[in-house]
């Protein structure tokens, strides 16, 4: 084979990793630290995807520049999701969580059906086919923003959680949360933060997304479990665990597609998934508890 | 004020009449009206599609009764019944029983092949004539169902055609296009597609030189694309649905990839939308599929019409319109509803008044044998006919020419 080919396959593996690691970066904050597995993920997900569509179809405003309007927006959405959902009908037990999850991902996936219809979109800026020459191939800039994106947010979020008070409470929480309550913190209030600012996330990412894909109500799907063998790679709650799965599970599938096929390739995936939990069950970057 | 005094006898002269007038119908002149049970997915993942198909469906409804309904019936009125299959076939059945409670005469649907294999096969057990308005499958049409019609061609004949159109094409360009790489999903629609495809390209003398699949969905065809790029094929073939479509067309046009054409037997993408969200990757992209014939001023006069609602013409709404106009004239001219007579009209059809690229309709195992597809190509801002020639509004543009 092509050695130029092998080159563009490991930039394009590279540059799909960075899309990996925006949708699971949210996802790792608040499966990894509260242990809460979000099902809702890919659908909170496809709907801040439709929400930066409507931003650009109905308002004009650039997907990159709403991305002030929707991390926001999907922040309050992730509160109150937890403050008056999640929260009050999980009890404290982790299993009602999963339910409630994956009830709210059933929920917003039909009423997207029923409101926006089945049929994909996608938008068109003046950028979107711009491509730019990297070694061996031509690479689309949106591409390239949002790998760029990707690390930026992991590094974010890393600071946020080590440096800040609502990042040391989280770590609070997640580690001891009866200690937690006991010097103080109000431990429902952090819930609610984390699941909001994980919720946050997705705004960023729908915005770096929209882009170079298209959105209808099942695109959630698509990344979904992409998404949570990142996390489970990368180690649960690591950022940097989640950077550095999400391009390894890029690069796996970019070379498994180039070897494999395209279809055949993608098992790759699944097979990370299961060899991590056999032999590293932390993940790359997880911490043993 | 005093009000009008009522006698005895002319309260009875008034009741006599009403009685007399009424024993011989005068009264109840309003004849009932024809049911016809719409089966199409208005919600789930094909319920953009049903919705286009409910739309021109109620259209033809609006017009015939605009017209008068059926002159041989009183002047009857049609009168939709709708149903939503949800996408699903199951559901696609249940709906087909309760429209037989509320008493359809006949069934229009289904939008897909799958919905319309389960839902025909209820409606045969009421003798219900069902128009399949949308529904490529060719089995629809070989399980010897008296009841089922389709106007629009099948799948077999669609592909025939394309090659056809395709090498026509080919060979007034010189013959330009010698070789080729089909791209097909993984699953048995794109599978066997691209089995016939491979048999068929061979067969006007262009050598496939590779057959790539991929997974639907599909996050990303960077991959694909350089292996099409690397084996430099001058037609790349594709058979896969809308998503994933849209998204390998442009990664192929970002890529930059040379070709002389790319091309799609009823491709799900092809669409005006595609066209307005994507006019630069669209452009010169051909496909063989359903289409009305754009010369007709009917076509020209119905797409105003539709665009006015703010939905786009698609092909939907003009199969659904002219399915439902084959049958009332078929009720027209059996002088009634009764589906027995109904059946026996529509197979003896040879209706004319519509504008699809199909001659007078002739139904032969309920398929209508002059039914068929045209070669669309897109321009930045339309997709035009480009064959046969009876039909064509433009010549095709191929080679299409290079971008670099």
């Amino acid at each position: 084979m092509d050695l130029s080919i092998i080159g563009a396959a490991a930039i394009n593996g590279l540059l799909l990793g960075g899309v990996y690691t925006l949708v699971a970066s949210g996802l790792t904050l608040i499966y990894g630290v509260l242990h809460i597995i979000n099902f809702a993920h890919g659908s909170l997900l496809m709907l801040a995807m439709f929400g930066v569509y409507f931003l650009l179809t109905m308002a004009g405003v650039d997907p990159y520049l709403s991305l002030v309007i929707m991390v926001p927006a999907m922040y309050v959405l992730g509160y109150l999701l937890y403050r008056f959902v999640i929260g009050r009908f999980a009890s404290g037990k982790d299993e009602n969580i999963l339910l409630i999850t994956l009830g709210l991902s059933i929920l917003i996936e039909n009423l997207a059906l029923m409101f926006f219809k089945g049929d994909s979109r996608t938008i068109s800026v003046s950028y979107i086919d711009d491509m730019v020459q990297v070694g061996p191939t031509l690479v689309s800039l949106p591409k390239i923003i949002s790998f760029v994106a990707a690390i930026a947010l992991c590094a974010a979020l890393g600071l946020v959680i080590k440096y800040t008070d609502i990042g040391k409470s989280i770590r609070a929480v997640a580690r001891e949360r009866m200690g937690a309550r006991l010097v103080g913190i109000n431990v429902d209030r952090i819930f609610a933060i984390s699941y909001g600012i994980g919720i946050a996330t997705l705004g960023a990412a729908a915005c770096l997304l929209m882009p170079i894909f298209y959105v209808s109500p099942t695109t959630g799907q698509v990344f979904i479990m992409v998404a949570f063998t990142v996390v489970v790679l990368g180690g649960m709650g690591s950022f940097a665990g989640a950077l550095v799965g999400g391009l390894i599970v890029g690069l796996t599938e970019s070379f498994g597609g180039l070897f494999l096929g395209e279809s055949l390739g993608q098992i790759g995936i699944s097979l990370i998934f299961i060899l991590i939990l056999l032999l590293r069950p932390t993940g790359l970057f997880g911490a043993k508890r | 004020m005093t009000s009008p005094r009522l006698s005895r006898r002319s309260i009875l002269q008034a009741g006599t009449a009403a009685a007399t007038l009424g024993s011989t119908g005068l009264l109840l002149a309003q004849p009932k009206p024809v049911k016809i049970g719409l089966v199409h997915p208005v919600s789930g993942a094909l319920a953009y599609n049903g919705g286009q198909s409910r739309l021109g469906a109620q259209m033809a409804i609006d017009d015939l009764n605009a017209a008068g309904g059926v002159k041989a019936m009183g002047g009857a009125k049609f009168e939709a019944v709708l149903g939503d299959s949800q996408s699903r076939p199951e559901v696609g059945v249940s709906e087909v029983e309760r429209m037989q409670q509320e008493g359809v005469s006949a069934y229009v649907g289904c939008f897909s092949s799958a919905i319309a294999l389960a839902a025909t096969q209820a409606a045969a057990k009421y003798n219900t004539p069902f128009m399949i308005d949308v529904g490529v499958s060719d089995s629809l049409m070989t399980r010897g169902l008296k009841n089922v019609f389709r106007l629009a061609p099948g799948n077999g004949r669609s592909v025939d055609d394309a090659f056809i159109g395709l090498s026509e094409v080919n060979k007034a360009a010189g013959g330009v296009a010698k070789t080729a790489v089909i791209v097909h999903e993984d699953s048995e629609f794109g599978t066997n597609t691209a089995k016939i495809l491979a048999a068929k390209l061979t067969g006007i003398g262009i050598t496939v030189k590779d057959t790539l699949k991929h997974a639907t969905p599909t996050r990303d065809f960077s991959n694909l694309v350089l292996r099409i790029k690397s084996i430099k094929p001058d037609l790349v073939i594709m058979s896969n649905y809308q998503n994933e479509y849209v998204l390998l067309a442009r990664t192929m046009y970002q890529q930059k990839v040379e070709l002389a054409g790319l091309f799609t037997v009823l491709g799900g993408g092809m669409n005006y939308k595609f066209i307005k969200e994507m006019p630069e990757v669209a452009e010169y992209i051909m496909d063989f599929n359903h289409w009305c014939n754009p010369k007709d001023p009917r076509a020209v006069e119905m797409r105003k019409r539709v665009e006015a609602t703010g939905h786009p013409f698609t092909f939907e709404v003009y199969c659904a319109y002219n399915s439902v106009k084959c049958y009332a004239d078929a009720v027209q001219r059996a002088g009634t509803n009764d589906k027995e007579k109904v059946i026996a009209a529509l197979a003896a059809s040879t209706w004319s008044d519509h504008f699809m690229p199909y001659e007078a309709t002739k139904f032969v195992d309920g398929q209508n044998v002059g039914g068929r597809a045209v070669l669309l190509q897109a321009t930045k801002t339309d997709i035009n006919v480009v064959w046969p020639d009876k039909y064509a509004q433009t010549k095709a543009v191929f080679p299409r020419p290079k971008r670099s």
